[in-house]
Parts: C-alpha cells; sequence; structure tokens
C-alpha cells in the first residue's frame, strides 16, 4: 500500500500550520496543500500596519522561505481552487482538472470580506484587506491619499485608521454600532480605543451607515451616510467582517453553523474530514455559548498541532485556550479567552489613560480579560483563563492581588 | 528571528511571524553578547515568562533582535523546544 495522502485546502495560516506540523510528528505520506493565491504562504498581520508603513517588505511577510517545500516534500498547488470533495471514493477535485486522492482531507478554507451591498462598492480607490494583493493596492494609493473613510471601527478598520492617520491621512470612521470593536470588546475597552483614536486624530461616526459611494471621473470622492451626511475622500476601506467559506463542506453534505461544524477533536461529521481556523466553528470550553468561529493566528496554528496529532494517531481534545492581539498605533491590544457574552466587568489600572485591564466574568466566572499596554497582565490571563482559576471579581479588583503568582501557582498544579 | 527562518533553522518557530506575541522564537545569548542587544521590553518581559523551556538569564526573543553590523558574529543557543 502506498503512503496515505493528506491534502489540505486553503495555504494560509491554518493551512499551512498544518502540513509543518505532520512533518514535524514525522508524518511519512503525501502532504498536500492548496492555495487559491498565487503566493507561497505568507503572514497576514503584518499587512495593516508594518506593510503598509513600508516597514516591512515582500521576502520578510513569507512563513518559510521557498526551499522549505521541497525540503519538507509538502507539494504545494498555488493559484488553484479546489472545486468538488466526493467523500465516498475520498478524491479531491481542483479547478486546474487534477484528482487528489486522500486519506485525510483538511479544510483550512478561512473567510472572505463581507460586501457592503450599497452602489458605488467597487469603485476605484474602494478597497479591502485581507490578501497581499489588496495590501499592495491599498498602499500604493495609501501613499498619495489625502482623505481616508473607512467603513466599520472593527480590528481591521481601527488598524488601518492607525497606520494611516501615522502616515498624515485624515481618517474618518463611520460604524453602525455606537462604539469600536462591539462585537467583540467590553465597553470599558471600547471606550479607551475610542478615544485614544479620537486624541490621534481619526473622526468617528458613529450609529450610521452607509448610503452610497460616490465617484468623480471614475475614483472614489465621497461616502454618504444614510442620514445624508456627505463626507469627501480619496480612498475607502471597508472592514465590516468577514463570512467563512463553507460552499466547499456544503456541497458535500458536511454539516455546517456559522463555519464548518466540527467536534472537540476538530473532526467534522466525516472522521475522514477535518476543519479548522478561520472557517471552522468549534465546542469551546472556554466560550459562554457552546459554539465558537475565532478568527486569529493563535486559532490557526494551535487548531493545526490538534488536527496533525489526531491524524498521526495521537487523537487529543483541542483545548487551548484562546489569545488574541491587535495593535493599533500605540494601543497594543491583547485578549486572553473568549470575552463574548459578559455580564459584569473590572477594571484594573487607569482607563483614563493607555495601559488597563479589563476583567470580564459572566456569572461570576472569569470568562477572559482584555488588556491595553498591560502585556504581563496578558501573559498572566493566559494562563489564568487556561488553567480555569477561579479568580472571583474582588480578586480581579484587588491591585494587590499578584496574577502573575497565581498564574504560576495554578501552571504549577496542573503542569501546564 | 527572519534570519532563522531564511536560513531554515527549524528550531525558530515564529508562529505568530514576529510580532512578539507567541514566545517561539525564544533563544539564549551568551553573557558578552547581551549588553550589545536592544533592551528587553515590557511585552518580551512578560512574553518570555511564558516559553516552553526555562527562562534563563540569556533568555531573548529573537524577533526583538533585529540585525545590525555591530552584532556580526553573534552566536546564539536554542531551547530543546519551541511549542
Amino acid at each position: 500500500m502506498s503512503a496515505p495522502t493528506v491534502a489540505i485546502v486553503g495555504a494560509g495560516l491554518a493551512g499551512f500550520q498544518v502540513a509543518s506540523a505532520l512533518r514535524d510528528q514525522k508524518f511519512a505520506g503525501r502532504v498536500v496543500l492548496v492555495g487559491d493565491e498565487p503566493h507561497r504562504p505568507y503572514h497576514r498581520p503584518p499587512l495593516s500596519k508594518s506593510f503598509l508603513l513600508a516597514d516591512t517588505d515582500e521576502p520578510s511577510l513569507a512563513m518559510r522561505p521557498d526551499a522549505y517545500y521541497a525540503e519538507k516534500q509538502i507539494e504545494l498547488m498555488s493559484s488553484t481552487r479546489a472545486v468538488a470533495i466526493d467523500r465516498t471514493h475520498r478524491k479531491l477535485a481542483l479547478d486546474n482538472g487534477s484528482v487528489v486522492d486522500f486519506e485525510h482531507l483538511v479544510l483550512a478554507v478561512g473567510a472572505r470580506n463581507r460586501p457592503l451591498p450599497v452602489p458605488g462598492h467597487d469603485i476605484n480607490g474602494v478597497f479591502f484587506l485581507r490578501h497581499l494583493d489588496e495590501a499592495r493596492a491599498l498602499r500604493l494609493r495609501l501613499h498619495k491619499a489625502k482623505q481616508a473613510v473607512v467603513i466599520g471601527a472593527g480590528f481591521i478598520g481601527l488598524e488601518f485608521a492607525a497606520t494611516a492617520t501615522k502616515l498624515g491621512v485624515a481618517v474618518t470612521v463611520l460604524e453602525v454600532a455606537d462604539r469600536p470593536m462591539s462585537r467583540a470588546l467590553s465597553a470599558p475597552m471600547a471606550a479607551v480605543f475610542a478615544r485614544e483614536h479620537a486624541k490621534a486624530g481619526v473622526r468617528f461616526l458613529w450609529n450610521t451607515q452607509v448610503k452610497r459611494l460616490l465617484d468623480d471621473e471614475g475614483r472614489v470622492a465621497a461616502v454618504e451616510t444614510v442620514e445624508g451626511t456627505v463626507i469627501d475622500a480619496d480612498l475607502v476601506l471597508i472592514g465590516i467582517g468577514v463570512i467563512p467559506n463553507i460552499e466547499l463542506a456544503e456541497t458535500c453534505n458536511l454539516k455546517v453553523q456559522n463555519g464548518i461544524a466540527v467536534d472537540g477533536h476538530l473532526a467534522t461529521d466525516d472522521p475522514h474530514i477535518s476543519a479548522l481556523g478561520d472557517c471552522a466553528s468549534y465546542p469551546s470550553v472556554f466560550a459562554a455559548d457552546e459554539y465558537v468561529r475565532l478568527e486569529s493566528v493563535q486559532n490557526a496554528t494551535d487548531q493545526a498541532r490538534c488536527v496533525a496529532a489526531r491524524i498521526m494517531g495521537r487523537a487529543m481534545p483541542y483545548s487551548a485556550v484562546p489569545w488574541f492581539w491587535s495593535d493599533q498605533g500605540p494601543l497594543k491590544l491583547q485578549i486572553a479567552g473568549v470575552t463574548t457574552g459578559h455580564d459584569e466587568t473590572v477594571v484594573r489600572g487607569d482607563p483614563s489613560g493607555i495601559s488597563c485591564s479589563v476583567f470580564c466574568f459572566r456569572g461570576g466566572r472569569l470568562l477572559g480579560v482584555e488588556t491595553v499596554n498591560r502585556p504581563a497582565d496578558h501573559m498572566a490571563a493566559r494562563r489564568l483563563v487556561g488553567n480555569r482559576v477561579e479568580l472571583n471579581v474582588a480578586q480581579a479588583a484587588d491591585e494587590t492581588v499578584d496574577l502573575k503568582r497565581l498564574a504560576a501557582a495554578a501552571a504549577a498544579a496542573t503542569g501546564a | 528571528m527572519q534570519a532563522g527562518i531564511d536560513g531554515g533553522i527549524a528550531g525558530i518557530v515564529a508562529e505568530c511571524g514576529g510580532c512578539c506575541q507567541c514566545a517561539t522564537c525564544h533563544v539564549y545569548v551568551a553573557a558578552e553578547w547581551r549588553e550589545r542587544l536592544p533592551p528587553i521590553t515590557e511585552t518580551e518581559d512578560a512574553m518570555l515568562d511564558n516559553t516552553v523551556c526555562d527562562r534563563l538569564p540569556e533568555s531573548r526573543l529573537s524577533c526583538e533582535i533585529k540585525v545590525t553590523p555591530q552584532l556580526d558574529g553573534l552566536v546564539v543557543n536554542l531551547p530543546a523546544r519551541q511549542v
């Protein structure tokens, strides 16, 4: 019998890390990594920050040098899309006409930008920011721009706003909610970011929606809100979230629910198919709701190791504590745990400055901790949440309670 | 870190791509070189508390060491594991 093949669809961080982890764990079969972009796998976080500032060049975005793929015998198929999955015969059909026979299939298909369904959404000068090609085009235009409008005060929108402001571009951010990062962040932490971005020169319009984008001879010239406010712009960035890529899974009748549904081992309802990363909805012990779909570097890398281990016959439930970061100018936001659904918050530090921590509780149980420019609190929080330490509201509020010591004690007790 | 990745050094993992967030580019730097390195920031200090292998006085995260002509000849040792 020939060596088994693992086919991986999606060559972003999650897909790359599965391929890499399989080789690290001495997988001896074929590894086929299929990606629809023309590039070798690259890091996306710098695209909204140092890459736009031109501090990071393209070669240093690469996850690994070109030679890595040949050396590790990872068959990277770039500019290639998966078009169909035959679950009965375990065959993956690609848009170049070839078919890959697999023993195990990994769906790391990611997510795509949520479109803005208004007139003028596709005018020259309107951008999204997810892929390298989008970042390249945006960078060219940004360095000539004077007035930018950002639609959506999420992570991407605000990272971009901070970068553009640093480059001297006047930035206006339009947001449908009444505060930034409203789906992800507690109200006290959102207030810090709203205030500090405004201080840096970013103008915000809350509780508003875009009616249409206006052009001048084919190039974007302004954004009009539903209230009739018109804001001049020579560059528009749309950052209103993403949609998980579930279509391929749907075509072969895998279960989907706000993403491709997987179990606690990241397997779909077909034991020969796994899903992970931005596209996967999984049951998390750290979440208030049972199922979560997380879009983060940590999620992709830790889930990749879990999937690779199961393929190697060393199955373990996925149990890594979620963590996340977003650098927005001088504000380094870090989140440990999943804070969605909290009903109580406790602040440590001074929320009128740029260094504080917000502890998020639900029913008295610590869900997670958001920090800005408090990396020690964040690292302690990863361990506290990860080891499910029962930190109560009073302890969180008491600055004399040493989080690092508590975290170290918990880690020593569990051996983690 | 970048030099380690480009050179195919397997012991430099760098999951976060050099953003000082994951502590998987941990290196040990001998005393005679340490003072020539940029100082440890608060973020790196916190991150170094979470390395898989023990934090020693020699510990640094290599993503925070930008290679300059002054560092020509720098030798670092790698921990047994990064993850």
